[in-house]
């Protein structure tokens, strides 16, 4: 596909810090390739800001092809932008036209502080995870790794909730800041293979608690996570989570 | 640096290998290893650096063990570090094909696969733990394919003739780190690991000859800080971003360890880069990085050119498709002139061809530089859900990057910068020259030799740190007193290194120049691209020596770093990190102008078969180069480690 160079105004969210407010900077791209990623364009609108004296603009980003889960930006109000299944990094020019206008702003949850610009702090998640979205076992004391024959279908299954990539879009989505997918994706992974079957009682309980205490809020059935998800994680999982929980706290209370 | 001069040569070095027979080695290391008693673990405070494969399993693993450790990483969470990049799968010599795999047949490729250029006693002990790996990842709970019996699956890689490679679709770096960053996240909530996330190591505290602690900044607040500790593990990963564009992640960068280099670590075979035959080509002159295509899938896909000049410039100016091309005038050239390996040659091998073949006209793309990897053939046998089952997200990928699918067409690739061999030089303890400095994963040295076989980094990342590191940390622990040799944290030494860390920022952001760092780190790629790339001669190597300093020298005069210290400025890391990757670089280069042989992914031109493959001197050249810093003005000094082979014979490595 031929490739060509159009120019675009970005209406960027700009934050000094969390105590400070923010608001909307408007700059201009010109002649940027439509094979270039999203994120190539802003770095030649900081290259283009540092040359005329101006404070490059902050965003998080690394691995740059849709698996660290560290970009994060909502672009024209969806976050990760445009397309399904992708991550901002994964974002190309050529989803845009020539003139557009295009609005770039933080994930936005009261979980998820502002740190400066478009970066926010997402330890929220670690913590959950530290609640319990874990194995306990130690090195050297697991046997042999085919001891367990697992059915293709539950390694399958497992697999699709590991593909998370913790990036928070889920949240960033949802009109609660709901974190009830990025929680159920690891609930299902490990809940679905018998290595996570001793401890799941335990584990969903914990998971919920913390989720529940770093401030997200409930999940009201829209699918907006989902939608959202750069790794088009289920809903499945939010129900998958919601039988655990109901066994875990009715059924068979530990 | 004079490179006219000529080397300056230190002390020879001792790797420690245990003695008696190769497999019996490490068994017999472990048992003289002194231990700590389990009550006198937490005493100790360890720091590790990086939370990847290597570092993240080690801090979870010390903590597990019940030492007191202190863990670092650049990103927001553990769970980002560019290990979770790692696509195609890892090795381990479980012979669940019943294929003929064993210890020694993964030792042997290993050794093999990186040209004879690595420590056999290290190998061993990787291809020995390989297993446990496995079994360990399993009982974490990472999601490896399976087969409808429910038993692991497996797949090939290159440098191989068995299938002993274990994956989790295309993601199986992240599964595996993910694995390793749950236990690490346990370790956090039981409180043996204090977790320190966006905190950037910026320099090493050594006292008294050993390393005793780091000094660090916060990528948020910028407060600059110390931290002690009886051991430090640096598992930083490695320096493929010196060369700008590479398959990296845009943070990955070399200052934790290149601070310990100039505090007096050995830095060995820096020359040895990985050069990685499927990526997706350079696209302009505004790309940010490079993004791989798993090797895994060469199983599958058939590397190909048009056989003539005429029709590769027919394809660059778009008149011809790759679909109209005949089968008889396709070159599958690796499958004509490798016919035993075929498309599974080892990557240096990979990568070469791909360049000899658009060095003589028959590439394709608009730049004349990519070869296609077609899976037409594949899709006929297999099917398209076959294909799509095996490598789904990686096509996927391929098209949200290119706009091009890759079922319809073949793919085009070209080799890029991936992963490098060379690192700080440790011994069989994984212990530098620096007493309690250790070093895991792509940071250190120690098992790849000159190239790095598919699917091995993951192994060794999570060999050293589940299953070494947490053995012979404590015969070094075992020799302190733990109480006795407690610190602050302010003592003179950590002062003093805090001190140089706040000038060298004050340096940065007062010299107020017209360049952003990025336009230097691009200056700098591509004269390490274009001299010190796919291939060197003395020449390029040179060229590379005279050119790097002047850029340096700009560097420090004409940069323009925004903000202040006191705040997230991602200017600012940028230009700490740019400022060591223009010195690594020079190192590299040097390294690579005295190795005058090939090997592996070391190609210099003056070294080559009649048919082009890399020639080594092993009579000149069997030894592992460490460099040590002697200060910013003075040529390093050479120590080197002679490689002894009591069990594999040397020979030209051939995958005919």
């Amino acid at each position: 596909m031929a490739e060509k160079n159009i120019s675009v105004t970005l209406k960027v969210w700009r934050q000094a810090s969390a105590d400070k407010p923010g608001k909307f900077e408007t700059y201009k791209v010109k002649d940027v390739s439509t094979g270039s990623s999203f994120l190539e364009m802003l770095d030649i609108l900081n290259e283009e800001l540092q040359k005329e004296g101006k404070e490059p603009f902050a965003f998080d980003n690394d691995c740059r092809e849709g698996i660290c889960g560290m970009c994060s930006l909502v672009i024209n109000g969806v976050p990760h932008g445009p397309g399904r299944g992708i991550t901002t990094c994964q974002l190309h020019m050529r989803s845009f036209k020539d003139g557009d206008v295009i609005v770039v702003e933080p994930w936005r949850a009261s979980a998820f502080p502002v740190i400066r610009d478009c970066v926010v702090n997402r330890d929220a998640f670690d913590r959950i995870i530290q609640a319990g979205g874990f194995t306990n076992i130690n090195a050297g004391s697991a046997q042999d790794a085919n001891a367990i024959p697992i059915g293709k279908a539950d390694a399958d299954a497992a697999m699709d909730a590991a593909a998370c990539i913790g990036c928070g879009a889920c949240v960033a989505a949802c009109k609660n800041a709901s974190a009830m997918l990025f929680v159920s994706a690891k609930v299902t992974h490990l809940a679905r293979l018998p290595q996570g079957q001793v401890e799941k009682r335990k584990r969903v309980l914990a998971m919920v608690a913390q989720m529940d205490k770093e401030g997200f809020g409930n999940c009201t059935n829209q699918y907006e996570c989902q939608a959202a998800c750069p790794k088009e994680i289920s809903v499945d999982c939010i129900a998958k989570m919601n039988r655990e929980y109901l066994s875990a706290t009715v059924v068979e209370p530990a | 640096m004079n490179y006219n001069a000529p080397v300056t040569e230190g002390a020879k070095l001792d790797g420690h290998i245990p003695e008696g027979p190769l497999a019996e080695k490490w068994t017999k290391h472990k048992f003289d290893l002194k231990l700590v008693n389990p009550s006198n673990k937490r005493k100790y405070r360890i720091i590790v650096v990086g939370t990847g494969l290597g570092g993240g399993a080690a801090a979870a693993s010390l903590g597990e063990l019940g030492y007191k450790v202190d863990c670092f990483c650049i990103q927001d969470s553990a769970r980002r570090a560019h290990s979770i990049a790692a696509q195609g799968g890892i090795n381990a010599a479980k012979n669940y094909q019943n294929d003929g795999d064993s210890v020694y047949r993964l030792f042997y490729d290993t050794i093999k696969g990186g040209d004879y250029r690595a420590r056999e006693a290290n190998v061993h002990r990787l291809a020995e733990v390989s297993r446990n790996i496995i079994d360990q990842c399993v009982a974490q709970g990472v999601p490896f394919a399976r087969d409808y019996g429910g038993l692991l699956d497996n797949r090939s890689f290159g440098g191989a003739q068995v299938s002993r490679t274990f994956y989790a679709r295309g993601q199986t770096g992240q599964q595996l780190l993910l694995g390793a960053y749950q236990s690490l996240m346990r370790q956090v909530h039981k409180g043996t690991v204090n977790l320190h996330v966006r905190k950037e190591m910026l320099d090493l505290v050594v006292i008294g000859g050993k390393a005793r602690g780091i000094v660090t900044r916060d990528l948020v607040t910028g407060q600059i800080e110390t931290h002690w500790a009886h051991a430090v593990v640096l598992g930083s990963g490695g320096y493929g971003n010196t060369f700008f564009l590479s398959t990296n992640a845009r943070g990955s960068n070399c200052s934790a360890a290149w601070a310990a280099y100039k505090k007096g670590a050995y830095f060995a075979n820096p020359c040895y880069t990985q050069i990685h035959p499927t990526c997706i080509p350079v696209h302009g002159d505004q790309q940010s990085k490079l993004t791989l295509m798993s090797e895994s899938l060469r199983n599958d896909g058939r590397v190909w050119v048009p056989r003539t000049k005429e029709m590769a410039e027919k394809v660059r100016k778009g008149e011809l498709t790759p679909e109209q091309i005949k089968e008889e005038d396709r070159y599958y050239y690796l499958e004509e002139r490798y016919p035993s390996f075929g498309n599974l040659v080892p990557r240096d091998v990979a990568s070469r061809n791909a360049k000899m073949v658009c060095d003589a006209g028959l590439g394709v793309e608009a730049s004349g530089r990519a070869v296609f990897l077609d899976f037409s053939e594949a899709i006929g046998r297999l099917g398209e859900d076959v294909v799509r089952q095996r490598y789904g997200n990686l096509f996927h990928m391929y098209e949200k990057i290119t706009a091009q699918n890759p079922y319809k067409t073949p793919m085009k690739i070209y080799p890029a910068i991936h992963y490098t061999m060379g690192g700080l030089w440790v011994d069989y303890d994984l212990m530098s020259n620096l007493e309690g400095l250790f070093v895991v994963g792509e940071a250190n040295f120690s098992d790849h030799g000159a190239n790095r076989l598919g699917a091995s980094a993951l192994m060794q990342g999570l060999a050293d740190g589940y299953f070494v590191l947490p053995y012979t940390i404590g015969g070094y622990l075992a020799t302190m007193p733990p109480k006795a040799t407690e610190l602050t944290g302010d003592e003179p030494e950590f002062r003093e290194a805090a001190k140089g860390v706040r000038e060298r920022i004050q340096r940065l952001l007062s010299i107020n120049g017209t360049k952003s760092p990025l336009e230097f780190h691009k200056a700098l790629g591509h004269i390490m691209w274009d001299n010190v790339g796919m291939a060197r001669t003395e020449e390029s190597l040179k060229r590379a020596l005279d050119e790097i300093p002047k850029i340096r020298e700009d560097f420090w005069k004409n940069v323009k770093v925004y903000g202040k210290n006191e705040e997230f400025n991602q200017n600012l890391e940028t230009a700490l990190r740019v400022a060591d990757f223009l010195e690594l670089a020079e190192l590299l280069a040097y390294d690579a102008l005295q190795r005058k042989e090939s090997c592996g992914g070391h190609f210099r031109e003056e070294s080559q078969t009649a048919e082009g493959e890399a020639l080594r001197q092993d009579d000149k050249f069997a030894y592992v180069a460490a460099w040590e810093y002697t200060g910013a003005d003075s040529n390093p000094a050479l120590h080197k480690e002679d490689l002894k082979f009591e069990n594999v014979h040397l020979t030209q490595r051939s995958y005919k």
